[in-house]
């Protein structure tokens, strides 16, 4: 019970703080749009994609991988938020209080993922718009496996900001970790054709199985499957699901330590 | 010494090779107001964190409450109730929401904790800004309302860090009149730090720590007694027969030059009267100055204890300090 207290806390203060910043909402609900119209419609312009199924288009093959980075960028924004709290002071009251400090990195992980899947699911259902066709079904996994992504990318970040002192640090974090986790996942281009050394990196990013997840859901089950997803919905549900465990456990450890 | 409520023993606390805390041993009893009074530095903030189980101790031990800060966190962090020298409100919400938080993770029975609220944003009026974003609140009533939230859970021991640091006197004064109010009421034991001297009167029991260590603990009226006796400075017209007449009539060897003398006595507003009454004639004027926590703490460590007066070492001090950052 203890527990859940601390970790309920947590969630909602991030949930509360979340609908009370007009602009984070819009801003990142923005990025992914401005992405997916001028990027996606820019490359498919460009790009003749080789050996492409009739009926393919570049945002069919774009759309899940900027879901995934809307959930990515909301995660770390969310895990970051950390060092504000300590600079602010709000997390020095939660940590003398009598709750267990691995609830405070459970419950910021969990607050973070919620509202980055309530902006992936906005995200999701302006599908229509731009000619994705989605089941009711569709989107209550999709939701699924953006929360579990969402979980361990925000645990991660929290691995992270829990010993960063200022903001610092926060554009190396987002240069040296988070652009590369997303550009080696196949958001924007595909596994397949790239250089052998890429695509060993592509394989290593654990973020390629959760975008590979989320085609998974959205082509598996069409004759575009073989051409978008590389791995199968196990193995990509497997590694996602390691992930934020192994996170979420790192994350918990470094809020127990006590200077 | 069983009743007492916080036990520290030889506490010492290094970060890397600063040693911020230098072994300090001092009890409290329930109920009682105790102070840290020292410098910029000096490692109150620091004691106190190690007491809250922010930071661990290098070495020594500390009991709050009967229970140890390094292996009963959790027994100790149940007992006591924080005030953060530095603010720890969350800007975004409301007073409300901060208060509804705090009970929360102190596991207040929502029923009680109405009742609480109401009471407690009374006591610092702010009542009606209950529902307003903490974020529009001015320092003192931020201030106010940690003050109000660190009584919320009814804690035993409440430390209290630089509780009314840049506050204007008369919101000072303001908040020491409820932190007395409900120690009374509730017996609560307050710890609390400051760099104010006239702050430090609040307390039955003061250390004045410097450098990391404790260089005395007395009470304020006992720690002046230190200095010496209250000092009456005296105006007359004929100084040389006057201050025969003093060592003749009351055995007080007066000190002074020209027409001012000076004299040290015990109960300076108790004597002036009998001074009067005896040579009232030959006195222009008079005037009694009592001594103060300043004075004890000059003389304690040859410093005066204010900002505006650092020392050249002080100053090469924070230098340091923010070359270190
Ligand atoms: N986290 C830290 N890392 C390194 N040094 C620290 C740390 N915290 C405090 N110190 C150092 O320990 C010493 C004591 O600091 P402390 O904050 O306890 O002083 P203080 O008495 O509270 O002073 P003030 O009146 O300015 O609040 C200072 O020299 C400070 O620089
Ligand atoms: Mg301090």
């Amino acid at each position: 019970m203890r527990y859940l207290r601390g970790i309920y806390i947590i969630w909602l203060r991030e949930v509360i703080r979340f609908f009370r910043e007009k602009t984070r909402i819009v801003g990142m609900l923005g990025q992914p749009l401005l992405y997916l119209l001028i990027v996606g419609n820019g490359l498919a312009a460009t790009f003749k994609v080789p050996d492409a199924p009739p009926g393919f288009s570049y945002v069919q093959f774009m759309y899940p991988g900027i879901l995934g980075m809307a959930v990515l960028f909301t995660s770390i924004y969310s895990a970051i938020s950390i060092v504000w709290d300590r600079e602010f002071g709000f997390l020095k009251e939660v940590l003398v209080a009598p709750v267990p400090r691995w609830t405070v990195a459970v419950g910021k992980a969990l607050g973070g993922s919620t509202v980055a899947v309530m902006q992936g699911t906005i995200f999701i259902l302006l599908a229509p718009l731009i000619g994705v066709a989605l089941s009711p079904l569709m989107v209550l996994k999709l939701m699924g496996v953006l929360l579990v992504m969402a979980f361990a990318i925000t645990s991660l970040g929290i691995t992270i900001a829990s010993r960063m002192e200022t903001m610092e640090g926060f554009q190396m974090i987002m240069n040296f970790l988070i652009m590369p986790l997303f550009f080696l996942s196949g958001a924007m281009f595909p596994l397949r054709g790239v250089a052998p050394w890429m695509e060993t990196l592509m394989r290593l990013d654990p973020l390629t199985y959760g975008v590979d997840a989320l085609r998974n859901i959205m082509y598996g089950d069409t004759p575009l499957r073989d051409f978008l997803v590389q791995f199968s919905l196990g193995l990509d549900l497997l590694v996602v699901a390691a992930m934020a465990l192994l996170f979420v456990g790192t994350g918990a450890l470094a809020f127990n330590r006590q200077d | 010494m069983s009743d007492a409520v916080i036990q520290v023993e030889n506490l010492v606390r290094k970060f890397k090779d600063l040693t911020a805390v230098r072994g300090v041993s001092f009890q409290v009893a329930r109920g009682e107001v105790f102070g840290f009074l020292g410098p910029n530095g000096a490692g109150k903030s620091t004691t106190i964190k190690m007491l809250a189980t922010l930071l661990k101790p290098t070495a020594g031990r500390a009991l709050i409450n009967g229970y140890d800060v390094v292996r009963q966190q959790d027994r100790v962090r149940r007992s006591i109730g924080l005030v953060f020298q530095d603010p720890s409100l969350d800007e975004r919400l409301t007073a409300r929401e901060n208060l509804f938080f705090h009970a929360m993770l102190y596991n207040v029975e929502s029923r009680v904790f109405k009742r609480r609220m109401q009471e407690m944003v009374e006591m610092v009026e702010l009542t009606d800004r209950l529902n307003d974003p903490v974020k529009y609140f001015s320092g003192g009533m931020k201030r106010r309302l940690e003050i109000a939230r660190g009584f919320l859970h009814y804690p035993q021991v409440l430390f209290l860090d630089e509780p009314t640091v840049g506050l204007d006197p008369q919101t000072r004064s303001k908040i020491w009149e409820y932190i007395h109010a409900l120690r009374q009421r509730e017996n609560i034991t307050i710890f609390m730090t400051t760099h104010y001297m006239e702050e430090a009167e609040n307390c039955h029991r003061i250390a004045i720590i410097d450098h990391g260590e404790i260089v005395a603990m007395d009470t304020p009226a006992n720690l002046k007694k230190l200095v010496g006796g209250d000092i009456i400075t005296i105006l007359t017209t004929r100084a040389g027969e006057m201050a025969d007449r003093l060592a003749e009539r009351f055995g007080l060897r007066a000190a002074g030059q020209g027409n001012i003398l000076r004299v040290e006595v015990e109960q300076g507003e108790a004597f002036i009267p009998l001074l009067v009454r005896e040579m009232g004639e030959d006195i222009k004027s008079v005037t009694l100055h009592k001594p103060s926590l300043d004075d004890v703490f000059l003389k304690l460590t040859g410093r005066e204890i204010r900002e505006e007066s650092v020392s050249a070492v002080d100053r090469i001090r924070v230098f340091r300090r923010g070359r270190r950052r």
